[in-house]
């Protein structure tokens, strides 16, 4: 019986192995190799039988402090923008849970519309909106509030309205589901008990469902760092994030080496987080 | 070699990581056409056991024959047996005549006796007006019936029923344990159930072994489990039961006396064994043998005397709570057809009783 | 839950759709504008529309994401599926640890990351044993494959682990190998499990640009690709145009999809 059991899982694991863990052997080893002229721009590795590894791109990384404000920057943002996701998306989310259960799953399906539309669009979206001679401005300056149009654009604020904008429905989802989870029997023993209804809040749902907000924030957390699409359109050169900073390294200024470099150091510092993620979707779905 | 139909010898089965064995050594000899009954607590090993004769779990050590054929690496599909499952396991995504069809379709039946063999089957479990219908349209006891019927018509040696009760509600199972005996005796195939109600174990199966923790405990048909059960555990299990700590004061002629101080009296018991005086050991009375009077009875060989503690109404019966004089609480069932014995107890009162000498038992340990 | 939803909620929730919509809506409503300055409505008008239906730039990429799509989310499909069996049914094996973190592996890791490392391989490979010759769709197949594998392997991983696992002992008792009972009970019950990976992973490939990017070759553009160029060049109606016409078609086909799924699952659920 049991190598039926490793027919099944041969696929899938020789294609991650080939696809997934080889490849970051491969950003290791050339995250250790020189910027060079050709085809590909690095040197080998292995060349003439001596081996030619340098951490001078660490080096530099370490050394420049573009590098480390970017890293800042991006776990800075992350972490706000997750906040804001999940001061937006708990309402949201409880609204739904609480809402007639015939509605429920419309709403739901609402939720995650956006997300099966199209991200690129949905962060242009709000280009058109918040520029300067933008809806948002048009609006404000048409009912007297402001004067002058507001700089809601290429700026911090921007980042974090497109960081927030386009993760919600992964904060909402398991927010949604740890949610659901909630026995309102306990609410009632809560009432019963003498609580009024905002403590109980606090001291029973909130807690209850903390696996849902770890989840969400985690999920949302992480990719949040890489972020690449927003901080280019919607930012400006106060939010440069680390995802940016390695597109333009490869892209731009065509050091490979760099790039890997900077893609190596952003794991680690994610891995932790990566971690405990991942126990927590292969674990969650058991409860 | 013995040519019982259905032959489980020395079977033992661990589970990683577990303390204890689930079944640890179980040796039955069933015979063909039998009802028989695995019967205890949850935890003693009876499904384990239930899950090895279908297929779905391996003994470490021992042997399972059916008809003569050693099922050591048949696989589930391949094997003369057929469960009817706790929860029913009818697929969803197929209708009632497509369920039942089920397993003659894995055998490559020919089109038209499957669909004969399942109309026969339907019209013995009386759901053929169903058969279109989709197991999410059907009540529990239709639900019951399919998995009963789907179990049946491949006509297996031996059928496994895993708790087929306990999912009905009480007037359900009441009706529905007459049902399968009767379809029982009419397919005259081996049946064997797994349950921790001993009602319905007593009330179906010919013979019914009581597992305690991965053994057996006694096997016998139920009168006998019940009357003469063989230690405390297979007592206590089978219903509501006196027990009495006693010693060995004589045994003659069938007879053994016996002194206790929890009774506070002598007591005398029919037992077979002699047994050597001064052996420490427990008497024990089912409830609905107890005589109950408002004064001494001379003629009962087994008297004490005790206090009304609780009275509960039950309707056909009444239990009654009383209390000795050494502070043991006895437990008294009686009939409420005589409303006059119901009607002169009071909480409190001063009351005797007494039983017959066949009505104890000695146990041994 | 016990008490119904109060007025603050229900406002919450308001403004939390009007979040979620109010961009949506915007460029719904700019794509009919006469006007080619978003600033200013100028009146309705398809126009864009048009402009649109001619654009051969769009429209070559937007056939190239569609095949790709097709592609990826089958193969994802197919690995996922397979992956979230052995996910949910083999708990000892050597080397499951290490399969667990693989298959999730891509979930976490952020897009640059992964389409650098994806980009770098198909390099190495094109040196050591000469395939691939060039990058385009095949390598952006692959990369897409990897990611929604992992997307498919959960939602199929979470609907395994809540199916009746008697329901597949009964078919084995009454007859049917392992394989015919993973093929005649298991799958046609988590069917729209399989249906909206598919639908994950298809969409996750037509709405990628990053991996994309990094994975590409000059033969192969994608529509996010031309999208984004055409975005850093300034507001374009005829993307507007274009995004209407992407929301329509998945509004309906998310509708489809949840009117199958209902139908299959009114009898009871396994």
């Amino acid at each position: 019986m049991s190598w039926r059991r490793y027919l099944v899982a041969l696929p899938p694991y020789a294609w991650l192995a080939l696809f997934f863990l080889v490849p970051f052997l491969i950003v290791l080893k050339i995250s250790l190799a020189d910027q060079a002229m050709g085809i590909p721009p690095y040197t080998p590795l292995l060349a003439d039988g001596t081996l030619h590894a340098s951490g001078a791109n660490y080096q530099f990384l370490a050394s420049d402090s573009l590098y480390a404000r970017a890293y800042l920057n991006s776990i800075w943002f992350a972490a706000s923008a997750t906040l804001g996701c999940l001061l937006i998306g708990y309402p949201l989310a409880y609204a739904i849970v609480r809402a007639p259960s015939r509605w429920r799953n419309a709403l739901l399906l609402l939720v995650i519309l956006p997300f099966w539309t199209s991200f690129l669009i949905r962060v242009y979206a709000w280009i058109g909106l918040l520029k300067s001679n933008g809806f948002i401005n048009n609006v404000l300056i048409d009912i007297g509030l402001v004067h002058t149009p507001l700089t809601l654009l290429n700026n911090s604020f921007s980042v974090y309205v497109g960081l927030i904008y386009s993760y919600l429905p992964y904060m909402v989802l398991p927010l949604y589901a740890a949610l659901e989870k909630l026995d309102p029997a306990l609410l009632e023993a809560a009432a019963d008990l003498g609580c009024r209804p905002s403590r109980a809040f606090w001291r029973v749902t909130v807690p209850l469902s903390m696996p849902g907000i770890v989840a969400g924030a985690l999920l949302v957390f992480i990719p949040m760092c890489g972020e690449f699409v927003i901080p280019d359109l919607l930012g400006g050169p106060s939010t440069l994030m680390i995802g940016h900073v390695l597109w333009d390294e490869f892209f731009t200024n065509r050091d490979w080496p760099l790039a890997a470099a900077v893609a190596v150091a952003m794991l680690v510092l994610l891995v932790l987080p990566m971690v405990f993620l991942r126990r927590y979707l292969t674990g969650e779905e058991r409860a | 070699m013995s040519t019982a139909h259905l032959i489980i010898e020395g079977v033992v089965k661990r589970f990683p990581d577990a303390a204890a064995a689930a079944v640890d050594g179980v040796t039955l000899e069933i015979g063909a056409g039998e009802f028989f009954a695995l019967l205890g607590p949850s935890g003693c090993g009876k499904t384990t056991l239930l899950r090895m004769l279908a297929g779905f779990e391996r003994p470490d050590r021992g042997r399972i024959l059916i008809d003569g054929q050693d099922m050591a690496a048949v696989p589930p599909y391949a094997r003369p047996t057929n469960m009817m499952f706790q929860s029913y396991a009818l697929f969803p995504h197929m209708t009632v005549a497509e369920n039942v069809a089920f397993g003659l379709k894995q055998d490559k039946r020919p089109r038209a006796e499957i669909a004969e063999r399942v109309k026969a089957m339907l019209d013995l479990v009386k759901l053929a007006p169903l058969a279109g219908r989709k197991p999410g349209q059907l009540s529990g006891g239709e639900k019951q019936r399919v998995a009963l019927a789907r179990a049946l018509v491949k006509e297996p040696k031996l059928l496994l029923l895993d708790e087929p009760l306990t999912a009905l509600d009480r007037k359900l199972r009441e009706e529905t344990r007459f049902e399968i005996v009767r379809i029982q005796q009419r397919v005259g195939i081996t049946f064997m159930l797994v349950t921790h109600d001993q009602e319905e174990a007593m009330s179906m199966a010919s013979r019914i072994a009581v597992m305690e923790r991965g053994k057996i405990a006694q096997v016998g048909p139920p009168a006998d489990v019940y009357e003469r059960p063989a230690n405390r555990f297979v007592a206590g299990f089978l219903g509501a039961i006196n027990l009495f700590a006693a010693r060995v004061a004589r045994s003659e002629s069938g007879v053994v006396h016996l002194q206790s101080d929890e009774a506070g009296a002598s007591l005398s018991v029919m037992h077979a064994k002699a047994l050597t005086p001064g052996t420490a050991v427990t008497v024990a009375v089912r409830p609905e043998k107890l005589l109950l009077g408002s004064t001494a009875n001379p003629a009962w060989p087994n008297a004490l005397s005790g206090a009304v503690r609780g009275l509960a109404y039950r309707g056909e019966a009444s239990d009654v709570e009383i209390e000795l004089a050494s502070g043991k609480l006895m437990r008294a069932t009686i009939a409420n057809a005589d409303p006059q014995a119901r009607a002169a107890l009071a909480l409190g009162q001063r009351i005797f009783l007494g039983w017959r000498r066949e009505a104890g038992v000695v146990l041994e340990s | 839950m016990t008490n119904r939803l109060s007025p603050f909620l229900a406002v919450m929730m308001l403004l939390g759709f009007v979040f979620l919509y109010g961009p949506i809506a915007s460029v719904i409503v700019y794509s009919f504008n006469a006007s080619r300055l978003v600033t200013v409505w100028a009146g309705f008008s398809t126009h864009w529309y048009g402009e649109l239906m001619h654009n051969e730039q769009i429209k070559t990429a937007a056939a190239v994401s569609f095949e790709i799509a097709v592609m990826a989310a089958t193969g994802a499909l197919i690995l996922g599926t397979l992956a979230g069996f052995v996910l949910s049914r083999y708990r000892r094996f050597v080397g499951r640890t290490v399969f667990g973190a693989l298959i999730t592996g891509p979930l976490v890791m952020p897009e640059v990351i992964t389409g650098l490392s994806l980009l770098l391989l198909f390099v190495a490979l094109e040196q050591a044993i000469g395939w691939p010759q060039g990058r385009g769709i095949p390598t952006i197949v692959i990369a897409h494959i990897t990611l929604g594998m992992a997307y498919v392997s959960v939602v199929v991983e979470a609907r395994l682990s809540s199916f009746d696992r008697s329901l597949e002992e009964a078919a084995l008792d009454l007859g049917a190998r392992p394989a015919k009972v993973f093929f005649v009970i298991t799958l046609p019950l988590i069917a729209p499990a399989l249906v909206a990976g598919w639908l994950l992973a298809f969409t996750l490939s037509l709405d990628d640009l990053v991996i994309a990017s990094f994975t590409t070759g000059p033969s192969a553009t994608t529509l996010p690709m031309v999208i984004f160029s055409s975005v850093r060049l300034g507001v374009s109606p005829q993307i507007n145009a274009l995004a209407t016409i992407l929301l329509v078609v998945v509004a309906c086909a998310v509708l489809i999809a949840g009117r199958l799924v209902a139908r299959t699952r009114r009898p009871a659920r396994a």
